[in-house]
């Protein structure tokens, strides 16, 4: 299972994007995935108060919500988001780190269902809930 | 007799600034690298290609947490900019100091769903919101997203945003 993880976080860090925010893979099991991303200043949405932008969190969401999909023990060949929906329940608190954690509930012949929640420091009340929709299998 | 237009370069002037002003204080809009080009008060967001964007190195394609980023602060940055522009023209707005302009906090997001229609190619993209109410407290909004073919969108959104109280 360690190497599955490790394995899983090089390709995660080979995502251009999700390397940029620094998303980095703290789990992964069949049809869940847990990652996370560290505060930084560059991905401040309101600057009068440091709370992170929405779409920082989307971004994170996303790359989650395709690793539970990836981990789905049906296998599927690749994935790619069909459609998301976020909503943001209260401002992350600035300086904290944000881990998303995503459930792959079924897989079709062609597409997977998927919900996260994403928290910061504070992991009662989650910043963010997500409901997806991606491809599965050999594409569209 | 009405009161003589403006000169233009001093109308063009002004909006261009407070709009820069508005963007440029965002940092996750200089991550991303979105820019905002003005045609009166129609903005259209975009978002040139960078390395950075990239989800899919294979194909390659745009991440899709990029594309709705940039979804989500081109729906952002239109209701603030649509909440400014009357103070701006009727001169409420002070813009002699740009340095000190005191706008408006920007519009919080409740929920934003993308809808992706095809994959991003590695070029740039483009982007308008439509704002399809503007209430008091609640605004919703409706963005397109495009990149080659203003017809054929890669992605488009909606989504919720509760409205800064003025002066409160």
């Amino acid at each position: 299972m360690t190497n599955k993880i490790e394995r899983a976080g090089q390709f995660i860090r080979a995502l251009p994007h999700a390397d940029a925010l620094g998303m980095e893979l703290e789990e992964l099991d069949p049809g869940t995935a847990v990652i996370s991303m560290p505060y930084s200043d560059r991905i401040v949405g309101d600057p009068e108060t440091g709370v992170v932008h929405g779409g920082a969190v989307s971004a994170l969401m996303d790359t989650c919500c395709g690793a539970a999909v990836m981990s789905h023990p049906s296998n599927p060949a690749g994935t790619a988001t069909i459609d998301l929906r976020i909503e943001y329940l209260r401002a992350a608190t600035p300086g904290q780190r944000i881990t998303a954690r995503a459930t792959c509930y079924h897989v079709t012949r062609s597409v997977a269902f998927v919900r996260a929640t994403a928290t910061d420091e504070d992991e009662d009340l989650p910043v963010a809930m997500a409901t997806g929709t991606f491809t599965a299998g050999s594409g569209k | 007799m009405s009161k003589r237009p403006e000169p233009v370069q001093v109308v063009k002037q002004r909006r261009d600034s407070v709009l820069r002003a508005l963007t440029k204080g965002v940092p996750y809009i200089q991550f991303l690298g979105v820019e905002f080009e003005r045609r009166g008060d129609e903005l259209t967001a975009i978002m040139p290609f960078k390395e950075e964007l990239i989800g899919n190195p294979i194909l390659p394609a745009l991440h899709g947490g990029a594309t709705a980023a940039f979804l989500e602060v081109t729906a952002i940055i239109t209701l603030s900019w649509g909440m400014i522009w009357e103070d701006m023209e009727s001169g409420a707005l002070n813009v002699e100091n740009l340095e000190q302009i005191k706008l408006p906090r920007l519009p919080k997001t409740i929920d934003f769903t993308t809808d992706y229609l095809r994959s991003g190619l590695p070029r740039d993209a483009y982007a308008r919101a439509r704002i399809t109410r503007a209430g008091r407290r609640y605004a919703s909004v409706h963005v397109e997203g495009w990149q080659d073919n203003r017809a054929r969108l890669y992605a488009q959104a909606t989504g919720h945003f509760v409205m800064p109280q003025r002066d409160a």
